[in-house]
């Protein structure tokens, strides 16, 4: 049994896990409220996930066009998200963005400018206007620095390469966590009346992803044992233009702004496929001629969108469907060209890391050939289901933000609606946060017990004398989650990556690490498993219960969406005996002046009418 | 697919040594997959930091063979095939393990920093810049925080002025803010004083190695110096200053 008087300990009202654009802006409301405010990182402050966002924030600020407002920016993303969006948090998102935008200026942030000299926007897949302030292609850059910058100044605690191990209840409540300072080795206590997870999402589990390797599920799989149910976690969205070539950045992002600026999509018969994938809800809004299409890239107001700009889910699988005909480019994916559409320099002064990215990591010229692009898994839309005004999960004093939590994207995020909801929500659950601890009757108390068994479940992988070596088995579950639950999934597959992480538990539980404590990446790695093994296994069974296709979910053995599965989000827990329950829980009826909102005509929105 | 050597320095505060690691090698690899290879095969405790490795995060700067660099921006098949390629630690700061160093003194320079201080908003709310007044400042925001001009930078490398001067990197850092339209803060005696722009004698070394190809000798720190000098060391202008009273 660990000592606590000799633990190394921190006290805080609120410990907010996670330093991307979600959690420093929580850290910042915190502070900002009057809390005593800690902050956790894997990494580096400034590292985070965050730091890799290319195209854009997206928000009503009507900079561009006019015709814009909150409830079309709303609708928008109710439609991206197939209608399975938690309702009030899309409300309060599109509402609230313009506002937590314009504050970054304030903090230090330099968007692009339009012709007035206001803060610029450009178009993205989805949305109606041009919508997405932005920094050339690095939004994710100028959003995390802003917000380090001015953080570093409102007295909250920083403890970077710490990597949180356990949370600490105290009954029912959040009491704290545990910490592992990567750099040492030595364990940490967090006393703390509220925790804010803001850990990101999960895309270690596949092998072909856009995300770091700190993008293993830690937020939600923390949670999850700590009694918080995970929602939409079938929703995974693959994201279509990944790189595909050379093997070594396979799933590296290309900024869906290559599309925006104009970047179309060729098959390996110089066709311009997208035309003959577009979907019946969208068809009155796509350009249906190449022609149209043009017009419309060159601003003309009465054109159509291209229909390279339909929701991922929809690029993504005309891309897997024209490799899987025989038409794909030479490493299995499509041409993505924009060399032809817009000059050099101009390229070069729009999508400068793009171009950098190309020449450098693979010799391609973009502003002379084109890219060759594939899916590649990219976000969460599931995660900690939490109450939308508060952000708090089922767990008293256990709040979540950013891409760990559920609800705002429904089964589809919208290119730029994660910039945002991180800015939007990150401050509501610092919000939320300080209302709770107001309301707080005593002080949590941490239990010397629980701290002991999240460390020597830690210590004990150092300890043992053989076992499996972690990279391994990582490995192993890629190849599960790759096979059977990646980009179009099947009942028997799903049922088989079931089983298999299933097998695959045991062989976790037994990794071995070698040699010392300090800076060991070999441990990191075997600890970092049991978040991978937990939120993988919650995506296969969800997904395997949800017999539709919509969104970031695509069943081959149940084409398309069925109006039933409209009613109901799937949820997943922690059963009392340790396995892991899915279960449908019916959606509550939407407000209906949102559903008006949401189903409305376009013009009539633009009017003013609805 | 072909084998190749690496020696990367191996050790702690305490002292250590370069070990060297044979790995398959493949088509478009980047050295820190090579580290990568090395880590699951042979050395599951060997340190590196990384996160994005597309060189957007600035976590995995080290030195390869001698230059200061990003791993996972440096190609294999820029090196010779049979040339062993040494890999070690940033010197300028001190030594956690292998190849991680503790650059938290780079975080108190930022820290130094007073944050923007912008004028009021338009009547309407909103704040309007044109874009040519923004495309120098946004140079400067490319910065990943590498710390590699850090790194290069003799005053702080060979010198050890880390007292006096805040670096190229901290230079940019308060130059964008002073060149920034919004801001209503004098920065000038900060930068002469405290941050020691003094101290640099315009080497250059720091813009040759930014991963982001910032100028940040001739478009940062000498226009920089020039305020600097302007203020404190023109004569017409001093006299100026002293009869217009400011
Ligand atoms: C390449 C790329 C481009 C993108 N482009 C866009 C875009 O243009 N527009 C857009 O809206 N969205 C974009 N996204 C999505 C968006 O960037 C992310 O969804 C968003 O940044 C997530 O932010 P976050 O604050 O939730 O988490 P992150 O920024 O990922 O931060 C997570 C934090 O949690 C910490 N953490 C995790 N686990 C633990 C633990 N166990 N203990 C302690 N700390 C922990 C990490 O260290 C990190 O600090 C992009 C994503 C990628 C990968
Ligand atoms: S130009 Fe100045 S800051 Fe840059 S390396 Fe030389 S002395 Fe250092
Ligand atoms: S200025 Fe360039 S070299 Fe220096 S820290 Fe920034 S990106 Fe790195
Ligand atoms: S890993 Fe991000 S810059 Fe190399």
């Amino acid at each position: 049994m660990v000592d606590l008087n000799e633990l190394q300990t921190f006290e805080h009202d609120v410990l907010v896990i996670g330093a991307g654009g979600a959690g420093l802006r929580a850290a910042i409301q915190c502070a900002a409220l009057g809390l005593d405010t800690g902050i956790v990182s894997k990494s580096l402050l400034g590292k985070a996930h965050t730091v890799m966002a290319e195209g854009g924030m997206a928000a009503a600020l009507r900079n561009v066009d006019k015709r814009d407002n909150w409830k079309i920016h709303f609708r928008d993303t109710m439609r991206g998200g197939k209608f399975l969006n938690n309702w009030r948090m899309a409300q309060l998102h599109a509402q609230q963005a313009p506002d937590r935008v314009r504050e970054l200026e304030d903090w230090g942030a330099v968007f692009d400018r339009t012709q007035d000299g206001l803060i610029n926007q450009r178009n993205f897949g989805g949305h109606r206007y041009p919508r997405l302030a932005h920094v050339g292609d690095r939004t994710g850059l100028e959003l995390i620095r802003t917000l380090q910058d001015h953080g570093v100044h409102q007295g909250f605690a920083t403890h970077m390469e710490c990597k949180i191990i356990g949370l600490v209840k105290d009954g029912d409540r959040i009491a704290g966590a545990v910490g592992l300072w990567r750099e040492h080795g030595r364990f940490v206590l967090f006393k703390a009346k509220a925790v804010i997870m803001a850990t990101g999402g999960g895309g270690r589990c596949w092998r072909v992803t856009s995300n770091s390797w700190e993008y293993s599920g830690d937020g939600a799989a923390l949670a999850y044992d700590a009694g918080a149910e995970l929602m939409d976690m079938e929703f995974t969205q693959f994201h279509p233009t990944g790189m595909v070539w050379p093997p070594s950045v396979s799933g590296v992002l290309v900024t869906e702004g290559v599309r925006g600026e104009g970047g179309i999509l060729l098959n390996n018969k110089g066709e311009r496929f997208m035309f003959n994938y577009i979907p019946e809800r969208f068809a009155p809004e796509t350009a249906d001629t190449k022609e149209e299409a043009a017009r419309w890239l060159s601003g003309d107001k009465n054109a159509r969108r291209p229909p390279e700009l339909l929701t991922r889910d929809v690029v993504a699988r005309a891309i897997r469907s024209e490799v899987q005909a025989g038409r794909g480019s030479p490493h299995g994916g499509a041409f993505l060209d924009i060399a032809n559409q817009r000059p050099a320099d101009y390229i070069k002064r729009k999508l400068p890391s793009m171009y950098h990215q190309f020449k450098e990591l693979a010799e391609v010229d973009i502003t002379k050939d084109p890219m060759e692009v594939g899916p590649t898994l990219h976000y969460f839309m599931g995660g900690i289901k939490v109450e939308a005004d508060s952000q708090m999960s089922k767990v008293p004093g256990l709040f979540a933000c950013g891409e760990a939590s559920a609800g705002m994207h429904g089964a589809n995020r919208l290119g730029g609606n994660s910039l945002s909801d991180l800015i939007v929500f990150g401050k509501l659950s610092g919000d939320g946060a300080d209302a709770y601890i107001k309301a707080l009757p005593a002080d949590p108390k941490v239990d010397g017990s629980q701290v002991s068994a999240i460390i020597k479940h830690a210590t004990d992988i150092l300890n043992r004398e053989d076992g499996p070596n972690p990279f391994v088995v990582h490995e192993e579950i890629q190849e599960i989650m790759g096979e059977g639950a990646g980009i179009v999934r099947q009942g028997d597959e799903l049922q088989t990556a079931v089983t298999k992480l299933g097998e695959i538990k045991p062989r976790i539980e037994s990794v071995k690490a070698h040699a010392a404590p300090q800076f060991n990446a070999g441990w990191h790695e075997a600890l970092d498993l049991q978040s991978l093994v937990t939120v993988g296994e919650a995506v296969a069974r969800a997904a395997l219960m949800r017999e539709e296709s919509r969104g970031g979910h695509t069943r081959l053995d149940f084409e398309g969406e069925r109006e039933e599965w409209q009613k109901y989000n799937i949820v997943v827990s922690k059963q009392p005996d340790g396995g892991m329950l899915a279960q449908k829980v019916e959606r509550p009826d939407p407000p209906e002046e949102l559903s008006k909102i949401a189903y409305a005509k376009i013009e009539d929105l633009e009017a003013g009418n609805v | 697919m072909s084998k190749r050597t690496f020696r990367i320095w191996r050790g702690d505060a305490e002292g250590g040594e370069f070990e060297e690691y044979t790995v398959e090698v493949g088509p478009g690899m980047v050295v820190l997959d090579a580290i990568h290879r090395v880590q699951a095969e042979h050395a599951s405790d060997l340190a590196v930091r990384w996160n994005c490795k597309a060189g957007k995060c600035g976590s995995c700067s080290m030195e390869i063979d001698g230059m200061p660099k990003l791993g996972c921006m440096t190609r294999l098949g820029d090196y010779p095939e049979s040339h062993t390629i040494t890999i070690q630690p940033l010197k300028t700061f001190p030594l956690i393990k292998d190849l991680v160093t503790d650059v938290s003194w780079n975080f108190a320079q930022n820290k130094r920093i007073k944050p923007l201080q912008p004028k009021p908003r338009d009547a309407d709310g909103e704040h309007r810049m044109q874009q040519e007044d923004v495309d120098r400042i946004q140079e400067f925001r490319k910065c990943i925080e590498c710390y590699l001009c850090q790194d290069t930078c003799h005053v702080l490398r060979d010198h050890d002025r880390k007292d006096a001067f805040v670096g190229p990197r901290f230079m940019i850092r308060v130059g964008q803010l002073a060149m920034h339209p919004l801001d209503t803060e004098d920065r000038i005696p900060a930068i002469k004083e405290e941050l020691g722009s003094g101290y640099c004698n315009i080497t250059r070394c720091c813009t040759e190695v930014c991963p982001e190809h910032i100028n940040i000798t001739d478009n940062g720190i000498i226009p920089l110096k020039e305020r600097v000098v302007d203020r404190y060391y023109d004569p017409i202008k001093m006299l100026l200053r002293k009869v217009r009273g400011a």
